[in-house]
């Protein structure tokens, strides 16, 4: 029964209120990055495909140099260095802009490689049928495209909703910060508090990838 | 830039260096086996089996790294390093099986018979008739995997591990000189991962085209 | 063909990363519109102070009803109403000894009462008011350690420190044979000691009582081996908001306010 005393201990109402307040900082960061990302993403990766000379190799460089890089190194360097040239955010902003850029690297060859699964044939198909560049990937090459890159798109927000929690280096007031909050109150409280705290991670992304699994069977 | 930021911290940088690579590829090696053996846990004809490896699986995969390295330091009697390469052995071993277990599927289910047939137990037929063909088809995503080890290992960083990225931090917070020593510490991990992501993108080319 | 592109796209990417984040970092920025903050305040009728969530006694945030209490917090208030009256509403935004200068330089907080140290190294990024607190340096053990003082920290025996905090840099100074391991905040370090990663935590004394209040089975030693001098922190150049913070703390002190808000929280 001693083992069992910290998670009463800690299982109060008062306690979850204070956990699924984080737990909503994390979804609403989350949510509002993904949509920046999959903006920008979507927009890196159709000029990568589309070849532009200058422009598609420079966004390659760029891309390939945040893709190689820790997440957690771009969110303190965000945080922390960017104010030395002027660049200056509060948390919340900070934490969105650090995971936007990211996951939008991320989303970008996701889109690249959707764009790139469509057969080359269809784009000359499209311009003999007098359609021009920017029409045959918007009525034709997109429509299919898109449908193929929802199940990795769901992924990442999987991933995003995950990687939020490396915020709470910079203190943002998420699931995580507000779980270490809880558990530093006494020893015996780390092991019930990251019980919840995974449990509360694993409910919705597990759900969101079940979401993603019936998407992709849906497809096949 | 300022350069003697690089030239005097040079010997603690490289310290953080090596203990990123080191735990790095131990977490690697541990994840492979960890994640092979979770792999044939789940494709085992055994239901118990099926299900506890699934459970795994989908657990861990859905869960932050950073809860698990945490969780591991804390709960553990291990040091930052330790503790921080065995929550990234655990999380990473879901994705490794995800990725064997892709592989073994791959692999036309007559050769699992035909192995059988000829005398060999389920355990000899798929260590050495499935796995070395599967292996092949697993080697691009472990490298993606080693990757984003290599990017992972910077939470070594919260627990104290004494990794390139928790060297760059003091370093930071010593100096005060923020950006440029967050530079530099981008460039070390380029320095690792972009040779990395080459040949992964190599490997899968020419996986590509064999087939 | 094909491959040496590849190639020579990825040796591109290594080099114009570097000379674009070199190039970043060449020009940086002088501190924008130094809008003057005792305005600033009068202007949005708030003052907003940037302290502690971690550490009892001092600023910490209460899980159950989500307000932040201690010393810095009392105190920020009497200043806030001594200087300004009803009219300027104090608000209270989260600092960590790594956050805590970027936060005051970018506007994000008007003046961090945070358990900060004045030192020369810090004069230099932030101005200071008069000391509002007299800490020391002290070691946290469990009871019946055999860590009793700072000369106990030989070979072999590790402390527990927070990244960016003078605490750290001193241990270093005055124990160069211990192994020193920094963490994010107290609240992970004291977590850390709790989970048997160290033999002693060290930081400021007042920082530590809370700690040692907090968790019975562990005790201070050895007394107190710096001084630590608190000082409240503005941005540079804001001359005038030191001396409106000083003459309010003066007051304070001469009132009998101050005791009291000390007396609540600092039993030693």
């Amino acid at each position: 029964m001693d083992f069992l005393a910290p998670f009463i201990e800690v299982y109060t109402p008062e306690h979850f209120k204070f956990l699924l307040e984080g737990f909503g900082v994390t979804l609403k960061v989350a949510a509002i990055s993904i949509v920046l990302s999959f903006i920008i993403g979507g927009l890196v990766g159709t000029l990568r495909y589309a070849r532009i000379p200058v422009v598609s190799r420079v966004l390659a460089v760029i891309v390939e140099t945040i893709r190689n890089l820790p997440l957690l190194l771009i969110i303190f360097f965000t945080y922390f260095a960017l104010p030395e040239i002027g660049i200056e955010m509060e948390i919340t902003t900070a934490a969105i802009a650090a995971l936007t850029v990211f996951e939008s690297a991320m989303i970008s060859e996701i889109i690249r490689s959707g764009l790139n699964s469509i057969e080359k044939g269809q784009i000359e198909a499209g311009r003999a049928s007098g359609l021009n560049y920017i029409q045959t990937l918007r009525y034709i090459i997109m429509p299919q495209a898109l449908r193929r890159m929802v199940p990795p798109i769901v992924s990442q927000f999987i991933s995003l909703l995950k990687d939020t929690s490396l915020a709470v280096v910079i203190a943002l007031p998420d699931l995580l910060h507000n779980g270490q909050i809880i558990y530093a109150q006494k020893g015996s409280y780390v092991i019930p508090v990251f019980v919840i705290v995974a449990l509360m991670y694993f409910i919705v992304n597990y759900a969101l990838s079940l979401v993603a699994r019936r998407l992709e069977l849906k497809q096949s | 830039m300022d350069f003697s930021i690089l030239t005097t911290n040079m010997d603690s940088l490289l310290e953080g260096l090596k203990i990123t690579i080191i735990a790095s590829l131990i977490a690697l090696l541990g994840s492979f086996i960890l994640g092979t053996l979770l792999a044939v846990m789940r494709i085992a004809p055994f239901k118990p089996l099926n299900w506890l490896g699934t459970a795994y699986v989908e657990f861990i995969r859905n869960i932050p790294v950073l809860v698990i390295v945490f969780f591991a330091y804390l709960a553990g009697n291990f040091g930052g390093m330790t503790a921080g390469t065995i929550g990234l052995t655990i999380y990473t071993s879901a994705f490794i099986a995800e990725a064997i277990r892709a592989g073994i599927m791959s692999v036309p289910r007559g050769q699992m018979e035909a192995a059988r047939s000829t005398g060999l137990t389920y355990g000899q037929a798929m260590r050495m008739v499935i796995l070395p063909q599967a292996i092949k088809i697993v080697i691009p995503p472990l490298g993606n995997q080693f990757i984003n080890l290599v990017k992972n290992s910077s939470l070594l960083a919260v627990v104290a591990g004494g990794d390139l990225m928790y060297q760059g931090d003091l370093i930071s917070a010593k100096t005060y000189v923020t950006f440029d020593t967050y530079v530099f510490v981008a460039l070390f991990y380029l320095i690792l991962t972009i040779p990395l992501s080459l040949g992964v993108g190599y490997l899968e080319k020419r996986l590509a085209r064999s087939n | 063909m094909f491959k040496t592109k590849k190639f020579v796209t990825m040796a591109l990417v290594t080099i114009l990363a570097a000379l674009f984040l070199a190039g970043c970092g060449g020009d940086k920025a002088s501190n924008e519109s130094s809008k003057d903050v005792l305005a600033q305040i009068k202007e949005d009728k708030k003052i907003v102070f940037g302290v502690k969530h971690d550490t009892r006694l001092f600023g910490l945030k209460n899980p159950s009803t989500g307000e932040v209490e201690g010393f810095d917090i009392d105190l920020s208030k009497a200043l806030a109403e001594e200087i300004f009256g009803k009219d300027v509403k104090p608000e209270f935004v989260e600092v960590t000894s790594k956050t805590r200068v970027g936060l005051l330089n970018n506007g994000k907080v008007d003046a961090v009462v945070a358990t900060m140290t004045i030192t020369e190294e810090r004069k230099k990024e932030v101005d200071f008011t008069d000391v509002y607190f007299d800490a020391g340096q002290s070691l946290l053990v469990k009871k019946g350690s055999k860590i009793q003082s700072i000369e106990d920290l030989k070979k072999g025996t590790t402390v527990l420190a927070v990244k960016g905090s003078t605490s750290s840099i001193n241990i270093r100074e005055k124990a160069p044979e211990t192994t020193v391991l920094e963490f994010e905040n107290y609240a992970e370090a004291f977590t850390a000691l709790k989970a048997g990663k160290g033999d002693a935590l060290t930081t400021d004394d007042s920082i530590l009582y809370g700690m040692a209040e907090e968790d019975p089975s562990y005790e201070l030693v050895g007394g107190t081996f710096t001084e630590e001098p608190y000082g409240i922190a503005v941005k540079k150049g804001n001359k005038e908001l030191v001396d409106e913070l000083n003459k309010a703390l003066k007051s304070l002190k001469d009132s009998g306010k101050y005791d009291e808000i000390k007396d609540k929280w600092i039993k030693n």
